[in-house]
C-alpha cells in the first residue's frame, strides 16, 4: 500500500497566512515589550458592568502569543498535507483558526470576563476538534468528556472571577494586581482560590482531572500537537501565571500548586513509561510537563518563576515537534504502536533527525534548550518556599523518567530491525517535515544562545508575573553547583530507567491494578448517574400520558398561585352584581350546558364538538362586551382546534369506545378541576375589585394613531408597540409546528 | 368520499375564504383583523380544501413546503425590524412612508405591515404543516 492519501489542501495552505501574519505582527512588538512596555488597546463592551474586550500585550501574553502563532503556523501547513482528501477539510481549518483566535483572545485579554469568554470558546472549539471524526463513537465520547471536565472547571472559574470582581470592585487584571493585599486578606480569598484553581486544573489536566487528556488523543494528530501540547492545556498554566500577582504567594497557593503539580508530574511520567501507543505516551508526558509547570508557578521566587517560563517554552517547542513527528510516523507507516515500529531511520531520515533534536531537548542534553530549562528548574526547586525537598525530588524523578521516555522515542521507532508496518514507510512531504524540524532545530538554537532568549522572551514574561529587580540570566553553564549535580543525576537515572524499562513497566502495571480509586471511574459514574436520574424523572414526569401532564401543570398552578393567594390577605374578593343582559345570560347558560355535555359525552368526537361550543360561546361573550378582536381570534382558534383535534382523533385506535375510568381517578380529576376553576374565578374577582392602572392604556390610546398610524389598538400593540414579544411568539409557534411535524413524521416512520 | 354539495361549495368558498383572509390581514391595523386572525382564516380554508380534495392537491396548489412558508414568515418579520436598525433606531422601530394622495387621503405604508405579513406566513405555514401532515396517512 502507498502512504499517499491525496492532494494537499490548498485552502489549508493559504490559511496558514493567518497565523504567519499574526506571528510577524507579534515579532514587531517584541522589542518594545522586552523593554517593559505594555501595549493596551481599550475596547468597551459592556461599560455599565465595567467589562471590556481589551487587548493587553505584556511579556507574559507575548510569550504565549508567539508560541500559539508559531505552532499554529506549522500545524496548519502540516495539516494541509496530513488530512485525507475529503470534503471535511474546510471545516477542520475553520475550527483550527477559530481556536487559534480564541486562544490569542484568551492570552491578550486584560479583563477577567473577557478572558473567561475566550476560555469558554477554547473549550467549545476544542470539543469540535477532538470530535472532528464525528462518525467515530470513541471520538464523540472523548470529546464530550473533555468538554464536560473542562466546562465544569469553566463554570467554577466564572464563579471565582465574579467573587474576585465583587471584592475588588473591578474586573481589570492590571487594577486587580494592584489590589492583591485586599484580595488576599478577604475572607473569601480561599473560596476564590479554590474556584480559580479548579478551572485551571481541569484545563491543564492536573490530578485528579488528568484523565481526559490521553482520551482526547482521538483528535487528528495536528490537533493534538496544537491543542494538547502548546496551547489549550497551557491555558490553565497561563491562568495560573496571570493570577500569580493577584492570588499567588500565600501558603495555600504555594502548597496546593507544588503538591498537585508534583504528583501530576510524577504520575504523568510513570504512565508515559508504560504507554504502548506513541500518541498516548506523548499525552502522558504532557501531563507530566504541565505538572512541572504548575509546581513552579507555585513558587514565588524569581528562579522558580524563571524555571516555569523557560520550561514553558522548552516544552512547547519539543512537544509540538514530537506530536507532529508521531503524526508523520502514523501517517506514513499506518501504526503508532511502539512495538510494531523499528528501523525507520533508513526510510525516514528527516523525520528521524527532527525526532532526535526534539527528544534530546526533552531529555535535557547539554547544548539543547531543554538542558538550560532543567538547570533553572533545579535552581528554582531548591528555592521553593513550600516543600522544597519534595519539589526537587519530584522534578528530578519526573525529569529522569522523561529522559527515559525520550530514549524510547529515539531508539524504538528508528533504530533496530526494520519491522513490517501496515504501510510501506517512506519520507513525508516537505510541508509536514518542516514544522517538527524547525521547532526541534529552534530547541538547539535557543540552547546555544540562551542569553538572547532570556533577555527577549523569558525575562519580560517573568517580570510580568513577578516584578522584582532580581537578575534573570539564562546561561549554558552556571559552574559546578547543585543544579549541575542534579542534572547529572537525572541523566544517569534516566539511562537506568531506560535500561530497566521492562520490569518498570510491569511494576507500574501491577501497581495500577491494585489502586482502587480511578478518577475516570468517578467521572463515568457521575455521567451515568445523571443519565439515570434523567431517565427516572422523565419516566415520572413525561410518561406520555396527557392526563398526567395536565395534572402536573394544573396542580402546580393550584399550589404555586393558590397558596400565595390564600395566605396573602391583601387580595380583596368582592362579589358584584354582574352587568349582563338577557342575551349574555343565555350564552352563559349554553356554555354551562356544553361543559356538562363534555363531561358526560360517551364519544370523544362529541366531547370535542361540545368544547367547540364552549369556545364559541365565550367568543360571543367577548363580542358583546366590546372586544371584537379577541372574539374573532377566539372563534377562529376554536374552529381550527376542532379540526385539528378531529384529525388527531382519526388516528386514535378506539374512536367511540371510551375506557371506563376508575372512580378514584374520576374523583381526583373532579377535585383538580373544581379547584382550578374556583381559583381562577376568585382571581378574576380579585382583579376586578382593584383599581385598574390606566397609564399604559391611555398611552396606547393617545399614540396609536399619531405614532403608529393605526386605529386598532390591539393590532398596533401586537405589530408595533410590543412587536418584539410578537416576534418571540411567532418564533415559538413556528418551532412548535416544527416539533409537532417531526412527531407526526416519526409516527409515520414507526 | 365527501358529498357533492360539500365539494362544490368548497370550490366556491375557498377563493372567498382566502380573499377574506387577505382582507383581514390588510385591514388589521385599523379594524379587527391582523396577521394572526388572517392566518387562522386561511388555515381553516386550506383545512376545508384538504378535507375535500385530499392533502396532495393542497400541497400542489401552494407549491412551497409549509415549513418553508413558516420560516420565511419569521425571516420577514425579523427583517422588517432591521429596517429600524439600519436607520439608526432600535430594532423593530416602526418606519413609515406616507404617500399623499390628495388631501385628505393619504396612504401610510410602514414596516409594521411587513411585520404583520410575516406573522401571517409564520402562523399559516405552521398550521398547514400540521394539518397536511395529519391528513396524510
Amino acid at each position: 500500500m502507498d502512504a499517499e492519501t491525496g492532494k494537499p489542501s490548498r485552502i489549508g495552505r493559504i490559511s496558514a497566512a493567518l497565523p504567519f501574519g499574526l506571528l510577524v505582527a507579534l515579532v514587531f512588538v517584541l522589542p518594545q515589550v522586552a523593554t517593559g512596555h505594555v501595549y493596551r488597546i481599550q475596547l468597551h463592551w459592556i461599560p455599565s458592568l465595567g467589562i471590556t474586550l481589551s487587548i493587553m500585550i505584556d511579556g507574559l501574553s507575548l510569550l504565549f502569543g508567539l508560541i500559539i502563532c508559531c505552532v499554529g503556523f506549522f500545524v496548519t501547513l502540516y495539516a494541509a498535507d496530513y488530512l485525507p482528501d475529503t470534503s471535511d477539510r474546510g471545516r477542520f481549518f475553520v475550527y483550527l483558526h477559530g481556536f487559534l483566535l480564541a486562544m490569542l483572545g484568551l492570552v491578550f485579554a486584560d479583563n477577567l470576563i473577557g478572558l473567561f469568554v475566550f476560555w469558554e470558546l477554547t473549550t467549545i472549539i476544542s470539543y469540535l476538534l477532538i470530535g472532528f471524526e464525528n462518525e467515530s463513537a470513541a471520538a464523540r465520547q472523548n470529546a464530550r468528556q473533555a468538554l464536560l471536565v473542562t466546562g465544569t472547571g469553566g463554570i467554577s472559574l466564572l464563579v471565582g472571577f465574579l467573587l474576585l470582581g465583587t471584592i475588588a470592585g473591578t474586573y481589570d487584571i492590571v487594577q486587580l494586581s494592584r489590589q492583591f493585599v485586599t484580595v488576599r486578606e478577604d475572607p473569601l480569598y480561599l473560596a476564590i482560590l479554590l474556584m480559580v484553581l479548579f478551572g485551571a486544573f481541569t484545563k491543564s489536566a492536573q490530578i485528579p482531572f488528568h484523565f481526559w487528556l490521553p482520551n482526547a488523543m482521538t483528535a487528528p494528530t495536528p490537533i493534538s500537537a496544537f491543542l494538547h501540547s502548546a496551547t489549550m492545556v497551557k491555558a490553565g498554566i497561563y491562568l495560573l501565571a496571570r493570577m500569580h500577582p493577584i492570588l499567588g504567594g500565600t501558603f495555600a497557593w504555594m502548597g496546593t500548586l507544588v503538591v498537585a503539580g508534583g504528583i501530576t508530574a510524577l504520575l504523568g511520567a510513570v504512565l508515559a513509561i508504560k504507554a504502548s501507543d506513541l500518541k498516548r505516551l506523548l499525552a502522558y508526558t504532557t501531563i507530566s510537563a504541565l505538572g512541572i509547570l504548575t509546581m513552579f508557578l507555585g513558587g514565588k521566587t524569581t528562579p522558580a518563576l524563571t524555571a516555569a517560563m523557560t520550561f514553558l517554552l522548552v516544552h512547547s517547542l519539543y512537544k509540538s515537534s514530537l506530536f507532529l513527528v508521531v503524526g508523520i510516523i502514523d501517517h506514513q507507516t499506518g501504526t503508532r504502536i511502539i512495538n510494531r515500529l523499528g528501523g525507520l531511520l533508513k526510510s525516514m531520515p528527516a523525520t528521524a533527525i527532527a525526532t532526535v533534536t526534539a527528544a534530546l531537548s526533552m531529555a535535557g542534553f547539554p547544548l539543547f534548550f531543554g538542558f538550560i530549562g532543567k538547570e533553572i528548574m533545579y535552581k528554582g526547586a531548591l528555592t521553593e518556599e513550600a516543600f522544597p525537598v519534595f519539589a526537587t525530588a519530584a522534578a528530578v524523578l519526573a525529569n529522569s523518567l522523561l529522559t527515559a521516555v525520550a530514549g524510547i522515542l529515539i531508539i524504538k521507532p528508528f533504530l533496530g530491525r526494520q519491522s513490517t508496518t501496515p504501510l510501506i514507510p517512506r519520507e513525508a512531504s516537505l510541508a509536514m517535515c518542516l514544522g517538527p524540524a524547525f521547532m526541534g532545530f529552534l530547541g538547539l538554537v535557543f540552547g546555544v544562545v540562551p542569553d538572547w532568549v532570556g533577555r527577549w522572551l523569558i525575562e519580560p514574561a517573568v517580570r510580568a508575573v513577578h516584578p522584582s529587580m532580581e537578575e534573570i540570566q539564562l546561561k549554558l553553564f552556571y559552574g559546578f553547583n547543585e543544579p549541575l549535580l542534579l542534572s547529572i543525576l537525572t541523566i544517569s537515572l534516566g539511562s537506568l530507567f531506560y535500561l530497566i524499562r521492562q520490569p518498570l513497566q510491569q511494576a507500574v502495571g501491577s501497581i495500577l491494578m491494585h489502586i482502587p480509586l480511578r478518577f475516570e471511574n468517578i467521572y463515568t459514574g457521575a455521567i451515568d448517574g445523571i443519565a439515570a436520574a434523567a431517565r427516572a424523572q422523565t419516566a415520572f414526569l413525561q410518561n406520555g400520558s396527557l392526563h398526567r401532564y395536565l395534572c402536573i401543570i394544573i396542580g402546580s398552578v393550584i399550589i404555586g398561585v393558590g397558596l400565595p393567594f390564600v395566605t396573602d390577605n391583601q387580595s380583596v374578593v368582592s362579589m358584584q352584581r354582574p352587568d349582563a343582559t338577557f342575551v349574555n345570560w343565555l350564552m352563559i347558560g349554553i356554555i354551562c350546558l356544553a361543559v356538562i355535555a363534555v363531561i358526560v359525552a360517551r364519544s370523544r368526537l362529541l366531547a370535542i364538538c361540545c368544547l367547540g361550543v364552549v369556545g364559541a360561546g365565550i367568543a360571543l361573550l367577548f363580542l358583546t362586551y366590546g372586544a371584537p378582536d379577541v372574539a374573532l381570534t377566539q372563534l377562529l382558534v376554536e374552529t381550527l382546534t376542532v379540526i385539528i383535534v378531529a384529525l388527531v382523533l382519526l388516528r386514535l385506535p378506539d374512536l367511540n369506545a371510551r375506557r371506563t375510568t376508575p372512580l378514584k381517578v374520576k374523583l381526583s380529576n373532579a377535585v383538580i378541576a373544581v379547584s382550578v376553576g374556583t381559583l381562577v374565578s376568585l382571581l378574576i374577582l380579585a382583579v376586578n375589585s382593584t383599581e385598574l392602572d390606566l397609564t399604559i392604556t391611555q398611552f396606547f390610546e393617545a399614540n396609536s394613531y399619531l405614532a403608529a398610524h393605526g386605529r386598532n389598538i390591539v393590532n398596533v400593540i401586537l405589530v408595533d408597540f410590543r412587536s418584539l414579544d410578537t416576534l418571540g411568539e411567532i418564533a415559538v409557534v413556528a418551532l412548535a409546528g416544527l416539533a409537532g411535524y417531526a412527531l407526526i413524521l416519526k409516527r409515520k416512520v414507526d | 368520499m365527501p358529498s357533492l354539495i360539500l365539494k362544490t361549495a368548497t370550490r366556491l368558498l375557498i377563493g372567498l375564504i382566502l380573499t377574506f383572509a387577505v382582507f383581514l390581514l390588510l385591514r388589521g391595523h385599523n379594524a379587527p383583523g391582523g396577521g394572526f386572525s388572517a392566518a387562522l382564516v386561511a388555515g381553516t380554508g386550506f383545512a376545508l380544501f384538504a378535507i375535500v380534495e385530499g392533502p396532495a392537491v393542497v400541497r400542489r396548489a401552494i407549491r412551497v413546503a409549509p415549513l418553508n412558508i413558516a420560516m420565511s414568515g419569521l425571516v420577514l418579520a425579523a427583517a422588517s425590524g432591521l429596517v429600524g436598525v439600519l436607520s439608526g433606531r432600535p430594532f423593530l422601530t416602526g418606519i413609515w412612508w406616507i404617500w399623499q394622495a390628495g388631501r385628505p387621503h393619504e396612504l401610510a405604508i410602514g414596516t409594521p405591515l411587513f411585520f404583520d405579513v410575516g406573522v401571517f406566513f409564520a402562523v399559516l405555514g405552521t398550521i398547514l404543516a400540521l394539518i397536511l401532515a395529519l391528513e396524510e396517512d
